[in-house]
């Protein structure tokens, strides 16, 4: 019997038109077929999506959680970059 | 509770003092709260826990079907065989939301398969017990999900990411699972003639105990308890989601005009608890050992679906892999043209 398992897909749902397809699990699939149809049946049982991605899961490139630091910190320090470092008189503040 | 005595590894709760940094830093991101995620560095016991824990809670949810199984094609109405099978292929998806969370932790789906099939991993004591009715069903969804949700309730904030995220899923799907459970005990309660009743009745005298060792024994001297407690895996002691799961579930008891087979069941007005009598362990233990009213029965239904379902694996795989080798000839082809 063939002990290996099948390719494990990684699955993106559309939970509502407007909002963005959103990661919630992953199926095992021998194609991409089975694979949407697997992510159909085991994520969308109860009205969860207008539309499914399914991706194969080693087609996937993850940041390292040790590169933590190096990717992420930088922009905290960068304050600048948001609205509020600019104050601005009260009566023009909404902007 | 799904995953009942989860071995840790470990004799004692590990001393922060004998930690090395490593360490240090995880148990601090476990303090703080972080949920620890699939590519985090975690200690190799945290690692095996989880995948023991996890995997013997998706068993559970693969087993649990068995019971529930039984009477699908015996269900009394159209719409009562729709919500079971709709409950049933909710549990199974359980299962495979939880295979999936054990996988990241680097188990492997056949491998987890195959520990159930020869017998070296566990599920849950309680689907070792038959359903002998149709009340059955009802009590299963109302005592059983009932009290795997006081557990999973906890779980959603468990430290390990992927399970807690799983949890979250499940339990917006096992609140159906419970209520349908209890509605079609009222239904029988209310509308049903004396045997019918007696029928619930008898259910309710059959799996309340079992219901109550789903939590798993007393956890004062278990070191395993006590480690997963340090690791946040499990938030609350056994005995306390068993005295939470007693006092939410009486007055509902109390609703369908039934009672429980225990005599020392009783308001205590100091605590703010029911009080209740001693559960037997010895019972659990050998449930737990394999000799259960149902053991044999459910794993070799388990192993025959798997072997049944072989060729079908076989097949898709060989498809899959004829399409591939097609697309490949196709743009070999196209290449040359």
């Amino acid at each position: 019997m063939n002990k290996t398992d099948w390719p494990l897909y990684e699955v993106f749902i559309r939970s509502r038109h407007g909002l963005s397809h959103k990661h919630v699990g992953s199926v095992h699939a021998a194609d991409e077929t089975m694979a949407m149809e697997n992510a159909r049946e085991l994520y969308t049982r109860r009205n969860e999506g207008t539309s499914i991605w399914v991706v194969d899961s080693n087609a996937i490139c993850a940041s390292a959680p040790e590169q933590k630091d190096a990717m992420f910190t930088s922009p905290v320090e960068k304050i600048y970059r948001h609205p509020s470092f600019y104050q601005l008189p009260a009566s023009v503040d909404k902007m | 509770m799904y995953a009942q005595m989860v071995e840790t590894g470990v004799k004692q709760v590990k001393d922060r003092a004998d930690m090395d940094a490593q360490e240090a830093a995880f148990m601090a991101q476990i303090d703080a709260e972080d949920k620890i995620e699939p590519q985090s560095w975690m200690p190799e016991a945290y690692r095996k826990t989880l995948i023991r824990q996890i995997s013997q809670h998706a068993h559970s949810e693969i087993i649990g079907m068995q019971p529930e199984g039984n009477w699908l094609t015996r269900a009394p109405t159209l719409k009562r065989k729709l919500q079971l099978a709709a409950k049933i292929q909710d549990e199974c998806g359980h299962g495979l939301y939880l295979y999936s969370a054990a996988e990241t932790l680097g188990a492997s789906r056949s491998q987890m398969l195959d520990d159930l099939h020869t017998g070296k991993a566990k599920y849950s004591s309680i689907f070792n017990y038959p359903t002998l009715s149709w009340a059955d069903i009802g009590a299963v969804g109302w005592l059983v999900d009932g009290a795997a949700i006081v557990n999973q309730v906890m779980l959603q904030r468990t430290s390990y990411g992927p399970y807690a995220r799983a949890m979250v899923r499940i339990c917006k799907e096992e609140s159906f699972h419970q209520r349908q459970g209890y509605e079609l005990l009222l239904t029988m309660m209310q509308q049903g003639t004396q045997a019918q009743k007696d029928m619930v009745q008898d259910s309710i005298n059959r799996l309340w105990w079992p219901s109550l060792m789903m939590f798993g024994p007393t956890d004062d001297e278990s070191p395993n308890s006590a480690q997963s407690m340090a690791w946040k895996i499990k938030r609350k002691g056994n005995d306390e989601i068993r005295q939470q799961f007693i006092d939410q579930t009486i007055p509902q008891l109390e609703v369908l005009g039934c009672t429980v087979p225990d005599p020392d069941l009783k308001w205590n007005e100091e605590t703010g608890h029911y009080d209740y009598g001693t559960i037997d362990w010895a019972e659990f233990f050998a449930v737990i050992k394999g000799n259960g009213p149902c053991n044999k029965q459910r794993l070799a239904r388990k192993v025959q679906a798997h072997e049944n379902g072989a060729w079908v694996r076989e097949a898709a795989i060989a498809y899959a892999d004829k399409q591939a080798n097609t697309k490949s000839q196709q743009s070999n082809t196209n290449k040359v043209a």
